[in-house]
Formats: C-alpha cells, sequence, structure tokens
C-alpha cells in the first residue's frame, strides 16, 4: 500500500511534466498553425501591392506632366513631336496609330476567329476538335516578337507587290499579324460561349426542321451572343496593348492619318521608343512616357471591365 | 417548296465548308511562318551560332549570351512565381472566407490579368531599376517578368486545389491531422501535377516576353556573358528584336533572328511538351 502510494506520487509528478510539455508543444503548434493564414494572406496581398504600385507610379508622374503640358493640349493635340525646339505632346496621333491597328486587327480575327469557333462548335466531330483546338492554340502560344519578324520580312514585302504605295513600315501589315494572333483568343472565347447554349434550343430548332447553319444563325449565336461580344472586346484589349508587333512594323512616325499604307506610331510604340532612347529623368519626355502609359492603361482597363460586364450577363441568363 | 429546302441544304453544306476554310486560315499562317523562319534560319544554326559571342559580323554572331541571360531570368522568375503564385492560390481557395476580401483580391489578380505586358514594363523600370536601383539587371527583369506571369499561375492554382476531391482532405482531418498538415501532405501532393503544368505554360510566357525587358533597358550592345543574377544580361527574344530591327540594314541580321527564332520555338516546345507530358501522366489519379 505505502509502496504504491509511493508510484503514484512519482509517476504524478511526471505526468504533470508530460502534461506541460504536450501543452508547449500544442501552443507552438497551434501558433504555428495560427500564424499561416496570416503569412498566405501577406503573399496574397502582392498582388494586390501590385496594382496599387501601377497606379501609383503611373498617376503620379502623369500628374507631374500635366503641371507642365495642359491636359487639353495633350487629349486634342494632333502634332506629337517631343524632340523638337517647340515640343508638342499632343496623344491624338499615337491613339489615332492604336485605334486603326486594333481596327485592322479585328477586321481579321472577329470573322475568321468566330468562324472557326461556328466550325469547331457546331460542325466539327470530337475527332475533328481534338485535332483542331490545340493547333489553333499554338497561334496563341507563338511570342508576339516572332509574330513582328513575321510581319516586317514577309507580310510587308507580300502586300507591297500588291499595294505599291505600301511604305516599308506601315499600320497595315502589323494590323493583320495581330488579328492572326488574335483569332485563337476569340475563337476559343466564343466557342465556349456557344457551347454552353442549352442542347434542348439546339435539339427543338433542328426538330422543327432547321439546317445547321439555320440553327447557328437564328438559336445559337443569338443566345451565346453577350460571350462573343464579350470575346470581341478582350481582342481589341489585347490589340490595343499589343506592343512588339507594331513597334517592329509599324514603324516611328507619328502620323494623324487615316491612311493604312503609312507608318504609324501606336501609344506602346511610343514608350518602347522613348524607354529606348534613355529620356533623362525629370525631362517633359520622360513624363510624357507615364501619361501616354496611364492612357493605354486606363482603355485596356476599360475595354476588360465592359468584356466582364458583358459576359456576367451572359452567364446569368444562361 | 422543293426548291427552296434544297436551297437550303446547298447553302448548309456550302457554310460548313466556309467554315472549316477559316479554321485553317490560321493554321496555314501558322505553317508559312515556321516555313518562313526554318528557311531563313536553318543555315545559320550550327554549334558555332548556339555557343559563339554576340558580333557586330552577322557570320561570327552567335547567341550563347541571349541563352545564359534566359537562364539566369528563369532562375530568379521560377521561384519568385511559384511561391507566391501557390501561396497566394492556398490563401483564396483553403482560407480565406467567402466574403468581401476574397472577392476583391480575386477581381483584382482578373484585372491584373489584362493590363498589357509593356504596363509591367513601366512599373519595373520605375520601381526595381530606378527605386530599388538595380538598374537592367536579370534580377530587375525577373521580378517584373515573375508580377507579369504571377496572375495567370494564381488562377491555375487555384484551379488545381480546386480539383482535389474533399474525401482526401477531409480523411486527413478525421485523422486528427491540422489544417496545415492536411495541405503540406494531402493537398498539395495531390494538385502538384496540375499546379505544375500552369506554371510550366506560364514560364514559357515568361521565356518569350519581349517588351517589359525592352521597357527596362536591355543593352542593345556587346556584353561578356553574365554569370549570375546580379549582371547586365540579354535574352533570346531581345536578341530577335535588335536583328529584325537591323535586317533593313543588313539583311543576313534577318537569318540570324530567324536561326534565333527556331531556338526560342524550339525551347517552348520542349516546355509545353513536358507541360502536356504531366498533364496526361497525373490525369485521373482519383
Amino acid at each position: 500500500m505505502h509502496i504504491n502510494h509511493d508510484i503514484t506520487e512519482n509517476s504524478e509528478k511526471s505526468i504533470r511534466e508530460l502534461i506541460e510539455q504536450k501543452r508547449q508543444q500544442r501552443n507552438f503548434k497551434e501558433m504555428f498553425e495560427k500564424s499561416i493564414p496570416t503569412f498566405l494572406f501577406l503573399i496574397a496581398s502582392i498582388s494586390i501591392l501590385t496594382t496599387i504600385g501601377i497606379i501609383y507610379t503611373l498617376l503620379s508622374e502623369t500628374i507631374e506632366f500635366f503641371k507642365r503640358v495642359p491636359m487639353t493640349d495633350f487629349f486634342t493635340g494632333t502634332v506629337l513631336k517631343p524632340l523638337s525646339q517647340t515640343p508638342e505632346f499632343g496623344v491624338l496621333p499615337l491613339i489615332m496609330g492604336t485605334l486603326t491597328s486594333s481596327v485592322i486587327a479585328m477586321l481579321v480575327a472577329a470573322p475568321i476567329g468566330l468562324m472557326s469557333a461556328i466550325y469547331l462548335s457546331q460542325y466539327a466531330s470530337d475527332k475533328v476538335r481534338k485535332i483542331f483546338k490545340p493547333l489553333l492554340e499554338l497561334l496563341a502560344g507563338i511570342p508576339t516578337i516572332v509574330y513582328g519578324f513575321f510581319a516586317f520580312t514577309f507580310v510587308t514585302p507580300l502586300l507591297r507587290q500588291f499595294i505599291p504605295g505600301l511604305e516599308a513600315t506601315n499600320i497595315l501589315s502589323p494590323g493583320i499579324v495581330m488579328g492572326v494572333m488574335i483569332i485563337p483568343m476569340i475563337a476559343s472565347l466564343s466557342e465556349d460561349a456557344m457551347s454552353s447554349v442549352h442542347n434542348a434550343m439546339r435539339e427543338g430548332a433542328l426538330g422543327l426542321g432547321a439546317t445547321k447553319l439555320e440553327v447557328t444563325r437564328k438559336v445559337v449565336i443569338p443566345a451565346a451572343l453577350s460571350g462573343i461580344i464579350a470575346s470581341f472586346v478582350l481582342g481589341i484589349s489585347r490589340a490595343i496593348g499589343e506592343t512588339m508587333i507594331v513597334t517592329i512594323a509599324s514603324g516611328s512616325t507619328k502620323n494623324f492619318t487615316f491612311d493604312i499604307t503609312q507608318s504609324m506610331q501606336t501609344m506602346t510604340a511610343y514608350i518602347v521608343e522613348v524607354t529606348g532612347g534613355d529620356a533623362a529623368t525629370g525631362s517633359t519626355i520622360y513624363y510624357s512616357l507615364y501619361a501616354v502609359a496611364m492612357t493605354l492603361f486606363v482603355f485596356t482597363l476599360l475595354m476588360n471591365l465592359l468584356a466582364r460586364r458583358i459576359s456576367r450577363k451572359f452567364r446569368e441568363e444562361y | 417548296m422543293v426548291r427552296r429546302t434544297k436551297f437550303r441544304l446547298v447553302l448548309d453544306n456550302l457554310s460548313k465548308y466556309i467554315f472549316l476554310l477559316a479554321t485553317l486560315f490560321g493554321l496555314l499562317v501558322l505553317s508559312v511562318l515556321i516555313y518562313r523562319v526554318v528557311v531563313d534560319g536553318i543555315g545559320w544554326l550550327n554549334f558555332d551560332f548556339l555557343t559563339g559571342k554576340l558580333s557586330t559580323q552577322p557570320e561570327r554572331a552567335g547567341i550563347m549570351g541571349a541563352i545564359l541571360g534566359t537562364f539566369w531570368l528563369m532562375l530568379v522568375v521560377t521561384p519568385v512565381t511559384m511561391f507566391l503564385g501557390v501561396g497566394t492560390a492556398i490563401y483564396l481557395e483553403l482560407y480565406a472566407k467567402k466574403g468581401r476580401v476574397q472577392s476583391f483580391i480575386e477581381t483584382n489578380i482578373s484585372n491584373l490579368a489584362g493590363v498589357p505586358s509593356i504596363v509591367y514594363g513601366i512599373l519595373g523600370l520605375t520601381v526595381f531599376a530606378r527605386a530599388m536601383n538595380l538598374g537592367n539587371i536579370a534580377l530587375a527583369g525577373g521580378l517584373t517578368m515573375s508580377l507579369l506571369i504571377l496572375p495567370i499561375v494564381i488562377v491555375a492554382s487555384q484551379e488545381a486545389l480546386r480539383a482535389v476531391p474533399s474525401p482526401l482532405s477531409e480523411a486527413s482531418y478525421g485523422m486528427g491531422a491540422t489544417k496545415w498538415q492536411t495541405i503540406k501532405s494531402v493537398i498539395l501532393p495531390v494538385a502538384l501535377p496540375s499546379i505544375l503544368t500552369g506554371a510550366i505554360l506560364s514560364l514559357s510566357r515568361a521565356i518569350g516576353e519581349t517588351a517589359p525587358l525592352v521597357v527596362i533597358g536591355i543593352p542593345a550592345l556587346l556584353i561578356p556573358f553574365p554569370g549570375s543574377i546580379f549582371d547586365k544580361f540579354t535574352v533570346l527574344p531581345m536578341q530577335i528584336y535588335y536583328w529584325t530591327l537591323d535586317s533593313s540594314l543588313t539583311a543576313e541580321y534577318a537569318n540570324l533572328a530567324a536561326a534565333t527564332i527556331i531556338v526560342l520555338l524550339l525551347c517552348l516546345l520542349v516546355l509545353n511538351s513536358t507541360a502536356i507530358i504531366i498533364r496526361n501522366k497525373f490525369q485521373k489519379q482519383f
């Protein structure tokens, strides 16, 4: 009895120690567990910091630019001569170049992309689709610099055989090549939209005796319209932000014109030209870089928000 | 009536071929592009070209510097984007409460994905090259490129994590494992192949991307081979850029650009097939 009591007392002591030890371990483990969400939140906030960083750098330098050049001069000026004795900073030539090349790109990409989407989602068998889709996606995987090379060394010389007045750098050829680059994007987004149209609608129309073309034209496309339009808007946004193709193939002439056979500069190409030319920090040219980049950023942001809004509407309906 | 039906059927058949032709147009351009590049460049592609230094004489120019530069760039981009991308994805999928914070971060990420790459270049120029005074070294370029592809890696990793069957994690919780233990030993290993697939695809995007590096200001002149991430560097796309611009001066530069494009496309092909192999090998594991 006596011995037994002794043992209990002894082991009780060690058990108490064990409990204490265990509790410390658990405390550490709990602290570790609890710190993980905070740590991961910090990592996740890098993406927000990136956005803040972009907006802050663009905005602060743009404000500095507008202290030197009035906003009205910038947004309504049709002459851009940053390096002349009396420099002029009108952004309209750049906007003209950007919009012209984007319109040409969309004239290529929208019909061809949409028709590809129709073929892949309505006509092609599973087997054909499985071959064609990844092949089309290859187009999207080619670096834009390669497209630039292609536009400059192949498409422009080719076009010059048909259009005698075409300059060696012009806005037409990069526009077309940019369109080719955007085809897979429009094709795949539009195909998604068309594939998600209810089969019952399709079959109902087919059952009434409509041909496949009629079903596509009168049922599938109207039903998928918002998805298709969203893909077009995203395509335009992509074309506006594209840099290397236009930098190489459209030249650096700041033309305010509708003539697509001439060299024109886009907003992106201007940014490349100014940064490449080592503009001295603090000069007006240096700040104009940020004003142009801000304009580009706002353009593409608006396009992307618009596309999201349109496609969200589409998701609610079906 | 019969005639009208016939017309409709003919039209239907005809349109099918028009749509097929449209689909083939993209592939036609792709094959012309590859054909042109190979014809222009294959003759210039040899051992000396791959291992040689940059030179003002086209016959002696090589791209070893650009290959090494690409290597150092990726040595920065890969760990940074994997760490930030997978970390963000784990937070959003497994920790964040469904609500304002989560949807705010997700909206922000999808907006970032739509920002033109050249704007990232300006961010990199202002923050990394100038404010942090890194200049145009591989570290600055790599950090810029990481931010650029981060949204893609996050979204791909999120999808990979979401695809892990919930019975697996529930079993782990049932055995008394903590949340982090479950993530570390159960969820991440299962999601890893898809995460890797997404990561490799976005890294291949970083290898081909040029615009941000042009903005940061990569030297076009002859520089010694870069030996670390703190050296000035150039990459394959930059080399293609300069040689394409120079091709209007000396025609041989177009051949050099084409030969470099072949090397770049082969790199991308290897990366993308690796991604596809990983995807196919580990698909439908559960």
